[in-house]
């Protein structure tokens, strides 16, 4: 068998190219980009790349998913955790079409992905033929970037392209199809990296005027404000952030997708930002004089009403993407460019700072939401379980180190509200998208990318049900994640909206459920329903201390509402306690 | 209301395959109309041009240059309203020849519209006429109730007055990665 290392060496002993299929070029070219894992589910258009995965399967481990979605997602989950590029794999047409929710979520979420079609061969391109899909089309408006390779020579340069793109600036997913003549077709294969392409410019140069009236503002601020998103974890800019926070006292938000890149016990870290993100934090926004945004792009749920939204203040945005400045909000001072570089230069600049009393109105805004919301979520006085309460459990029984894979809901915004974080890169969910199905695959990939790490899923009981089929993926792989589903009966935030908005009509979202246990339990998983109180913590804490995969049913309140809430077009400031 | 006005949007590009498609894309998100489009080669060997007109406020225009400049394989995308821009497009009209011996009229209207006569076959003639908008619809105008065959305008086409710096710009990417 000739690996990639052992390629390289005979060209290099004699000068030669080494004569290859295409498809045997495409595991070559993911080893050498130091892939080791990659998702998928085989098909016609794919198959000779396959069939070299067979060959490969000593340095390349394939994980079949039980659903191209799956794949996606579970790429996703392995790129969030460990910051390096995910891959999935699938064939044409529908194999195709089924990874397309996962790369809209990559696209909004900005998870570096490459994804590998097989599409029909060349001559059939166009004539309709099986499985013939336009993926390129209909990938588009989805991908950073995409591609269609017809001849086998065009492999390597291609896959380098891919796996550039997908990871430099701000990152996103690619997808390449290949069609399957050139699979089977022999070239002379050589590879080298990618490293630049000359109408990409992924990270501006930092401008260092605008980082000195950046200073100047912060400086002479008042009541300065933080909020800082993914983009500090993705540009590596944790440690930069900490000391900014640090050195000026200012406090500092996190969007959801931020949340972990500041230590939760952190005491400059005041809480999360966005519709059901913390009281004080969203109120002050509105009060602040300056907000300092960090790698975030003021999505609406964010935001809420653009046109009340932080008019008092004047804004600083730190952002990799050009294209965002402006877009929301007006910036007053943009510092385009790597957040982790302008960070680190724009300290010496800065002034120490306490900004005690302004901390006090945080501190007392906590106080209201504590006092009304918090406190009965975490620790209830009435019979029903609380979201709020299991989500503690698991803070305590993982101790703050758990990567926590959640799905969308109610579940998710109570699991990003109290999830407590040591450590960067542990909170997984599917923020711009809002994809149902995220969390059981993510949280597969997501305990791939991090071996080392407990990773919980936390999933609605309609979630759960949209990708349940990868238990399957879990059973056969023995991925030691572990499962909590949080189960309401309902479809809990759509009936939420329903209760507020649309006078409790609650159409199509109270839902009969299987017995999760058992279906678990057809898979070999060592599974649990939680119904009482006294039950909860001992359930917890065994999961955790359990070696392989785990599933935990948890019997919740079923018409809980998650509060504090921003409603859709509402104003920051008229954030809801309940 | 901010004010809407016609820009222009000059994209520089690699000649790839998919581009038009993204592009588009980004107009038909946000629902605004393209006035007109025109794809040609440039000054510079393997790159692309594009000249899309839209009618719209400068927010959007900004917000959506910004969005084109994001795809990998656009090298720079520029904007400018009328003002800045040299412009003109192009119409042909294709009329039946016996009009220009029975309307003597016609050939007035040809003469001082500034047109070209590009061919003329037994059935009919091809008349060309570049300029402005404005000036191709007097013409269309005038014609018309002799009646018109065929009649086609082109995308707008058009040069900046200010430079956009493009060869510099690949010259300094080539500097930097050799
Ligand atoms: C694929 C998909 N379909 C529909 C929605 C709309 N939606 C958002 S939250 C939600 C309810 C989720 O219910 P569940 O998984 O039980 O979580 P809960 O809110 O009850 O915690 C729905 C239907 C979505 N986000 N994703
Ligand atoms: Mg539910």
């Amino acid at each position: 068998m000739m690996d990639v290392k052992t390629i390289k060496k005979e060209q290099s002993k004699t000068g030669t190219k080494v004569r290859i299929t295409g498809a045997e070029a495409v595991i070559h070219c993911l080893l050498a980009e130091g892939v080791d894992t990659i998702y998928g589910y085989p098909g016609g258009a794919i198959m000779p790349v396959y069939d070299e995965l067979y060959k490969f399967q000593d340095k390349l481990h394939h994980v079949l998913t039980r659903h191209e979605q799956g794949a996606t997602h579970a790429a996703q989950g392995y790129a969030r955790v460990s910051g390096r590029v995910g891959v999935a794999i699938a064939t044409s047409g529908p194999g195709a079409t089924n990874l397309v929710t996962g790369i809209a979520d990559a696209q909004i979420d900005s998870t570096p992905l490459v994804c590998i079609t097989g599409q029909v061969a060349r001559h059939l391109l166009g004539s309709d033929a099986f499985q013939e899909t336009d993926i390129i089309g209909i990938s588009t408006p989805v991908t950073k970037w995409n591609y269609q390779i017809t001849k086998a020579s065009e492999i390597p340069e291609i896959m380098a392209k891919a796996f550039y793109i997908a990871r430099s600036g701000r990152p996103g997913p690619v997808l390449v199809d290949i069609t399957k003549n050139a699979q089977f077709e022999e070239f002379d294969f050589e590879y080298s990296k990618c490293t630049a392409v000359r109408s990409y410019n992924p990270v501006p140069k930092i401008d260092t005027e605008k980082l000195q009236q950046a200073a100047d503002l912060i400086n002479s601020a008042k009541k300065p404000f933080i909020i800082w998103g993914q983009g500090i974890i993705l540009g590596k800019a944790e440690e930069e952030l900490k000391a900014f926070v640090e050195k000026t006292g200012i406090p500092a938000a996190w969007t959801i997708l931020g949340a972990s890149a500041l230590s939760s016990s952190h005491p400059l870290n005041v809480g999360m930002v966005g519709m059901h993100g913390n009281y004080g934090p969203n109120l002050l926004t509105n009060e602040c004089d300056l907000l300092i945004a960090l790698g975030m792009r003021f999505d609406d749920r964010v935001t809420g009403d653009l046109s009340t939204y932080a008019r008092q203040a004047k804004v600083i945005h730190f952002e990799i993407d050009p294209a965002e400045i402006n877009k929301n909000v007006h910036a007053d001072v943009p510092v385009l460019g790597n957040v982790k570089d302008a960070l680190e230069q724009i300290l010496p600049l800065l002034k120490e700072n306490k900004h005690e009393s302004w901390h006090e109105v945080f501190k007392a805004k906590y106080a209201i939401e504590f006092d009304q919301v918090i406190k009965n979520d975490l620790y209830p006085e009435k019979e029903g379980l609380t979201m709020g309460e299991v989500i503690e459990s698991i803070n305590e029984a993982s101790k703050h180190e758990a990567v926590i894979v959640s799905d969308v809901g109610q579940h998710q915004m109570i699991a990003c509200r109290y999830a407590k974080f040591n450590t960067s890169k542990s909170n997984i969910t599917s923020g711009g998208l809002g994809t149902m199905g995220f969390a059981l695959p993510a949280s597969i990939g997501a305990k791939m990318g991090a071996p080392e790490r407990e990773v919980v899923a936390i999933i609605g009981d309609g979630g759960y049900q949209m990708t349940i089929q990868e238990l399957g993926t879990i059973f056969q792989t023995k991925v030691p994640v572990k499962i909590v589903v949080l189960n309401n009966e309902f479809l809990g935030m759509v009936r939420q909206w329903q209760q507020l908005f649309f006078d409790k009509r609650y159409a199509s979202t109270e839902m009969t459920n299987p017995d999760f246990v058992t279906i678990a339990k057809g898979y070999h998983i060592p599974a649990v329903r939680v119904t009482k109180r006294e039950d909860l913590k001992g359930a917890v804490e065994e999961m955790i201390a359990s070696e392989g995969p785990y599933f935990l049913e948890v019997m919740v309140e079923k018409e809980d509402n998650v509060f504090p809430m921003v409603p859709t077009g509402a104003s920051v400031s008229d954030v809801r306690l309940s | 209301m901010e004010e809407r006005k016609t820009f222009t949007i000059s994209i520089y590009s690699e000649n790839s395959v998919g581009l038009l498609n993204r592009i588009s894309g980004i107009f038909l998100k946000r629902h605004i109309n393209i006035e007109s489009l025109n794809v040609s080669g440039s000054e510079i060997e393997d790159v692309m041009r594009f000249i899309i007109v839209v009618n719209t406020t400068e927010t959007w225009v900004r917000n959506i240059v910004g969005q084109i400049n994001k795809q990998v394989d656009v090298i720079n995308t520029y904007y400018h309203d009328d003002e800045q821009t040299i412009f003109l497009e192009t119409a042909l009209f294709k009329i039946a020849s016996h009009l220009l011996f029975d309307e003597r009229q016609i050939q007035n209207i040809i003469k001082e519209s500034h047109s070209d006569i590009v061919t003329v076959a037994r059935d009919f003639f091809v008349i060309s006429k570049s300029g402005r908008r404005d000036e191709i619809e007097e013409l269309y105008s005038k014609l018309r109730p002799y009646g018109i065959m065929q009649f086609v305008r082109s995308g707008r086409v058009s040069v900046s007055k200010s430079e956009m710096h493009i060869s510099a710009m690949l010259r300094a990417f080539q500097n930097e990665t050799v």
